[in-house]
């Protein structure tokens, strides 16, 4: 699906992605885990890559193989280099106010993968069945 | 749903319940505007019931550590009370447990603050 920059679309993808839960089978924690981390990509897509310009698109694809649920969501942004995000468990960064989205990606899914577009970043998160 | 919030004072200590999603662009910006009025008419002891709260993003977990800085920095302190599994495990996961001070009862959180 291709949604526009704004935040209707987070919504969008965090409903879709709850759905896809329950058609899954995951349980109410894990289905609230996903939903949660798919809603951190699509917020790092709109208000990060994006900015919210109207004139960019976030594209988001839903996947539920018998193996594993795949979510993949892409902006058209400048682009994300995920070895140079700081990390959020340093004590310098604890009280930080921001730069947690992508660690609970990592720490709630399975798989977490980023490619460069251009312009713009694709993060797949992937998530097992079973 | 969106964060809600109610208001009460229990011996000087001001409560906010919270209930709802603490996420960018819903609850965010609430807890922020909250914790500043209630800063703002004198009192810098704050509670946060947090019960009823079972989902929070990343944005939520800035806003709270926001919430607990701009009261350290008025002098006051800012504890939470009953934290849901989902919200522990969040704040377990980046570290924060042990930043903010946290109780399941009441009457013990209200006391610690004397």
């Amino acid at each position: 699906m291709t949604l526009e920059s704004d935040f209707e679309s987070v919504h969008t993808v965090e409903q879709t992605a709850e759905a896809y839960c329950r058609e899954a089978g995951f349980d109410e924690d894990t289905t609230l885990d996903i939903t949660m981390v798919a809603r951190e990509a699509a917020v790092n897509a709109v208000l990060h890559g994006n900015k919210k310009d109207p004139a960019k698109h976030v594209t988001v694809s839903f996947e539920l193989t018998d193996a594993d649920l795949k979510i993949t969501v892409a902006d058209q942004g400048a682009g994300l280099d995920p070895d140079k995000i700081p990390d959020p468990l340093a004590q310098e960064n604890l009280l930080k106010s921001s730069g947690r989205g992508v660690f609970l990606m990592r720490a709630y899914m399975d798989e977490v993968h980023f490619r460069q577009l251009s312009p713009g970043t694709e993060i797949t998160l992937v998530k097992h069945r079973g | 749903m969106s964060m809600k919030f109610t208001s009460r004072e229990v011996d000087g200590v001001t409560v906010l319940d919270l209930s709802g999603k603490i996420v960018l662009g819903e609850g965010s910006v609430t807890i922020r505007d909250a914790v500043r009025d209630v800063l703002a008419k004198g009192s810098n002891k704050i509670l946060l019931g947090l019960a009823d709260i079972n989902y929070i993003d990343s944005s939520g977990i800035g806003e709270l550590v926001s919430a607990l800085t701009a009261v350290k920095n008025a002098g006051g302190a800012l504890k939470l009370l009953q934290l849901t599994k989902k919200v522990k495990d969040l704040l377990q996961i980046t570290k924060l447990y042990t930043v903010f001070d946290i109780y399941d009862d009441e009457a013990e959180a209200i006391a610690s603050f004397k």
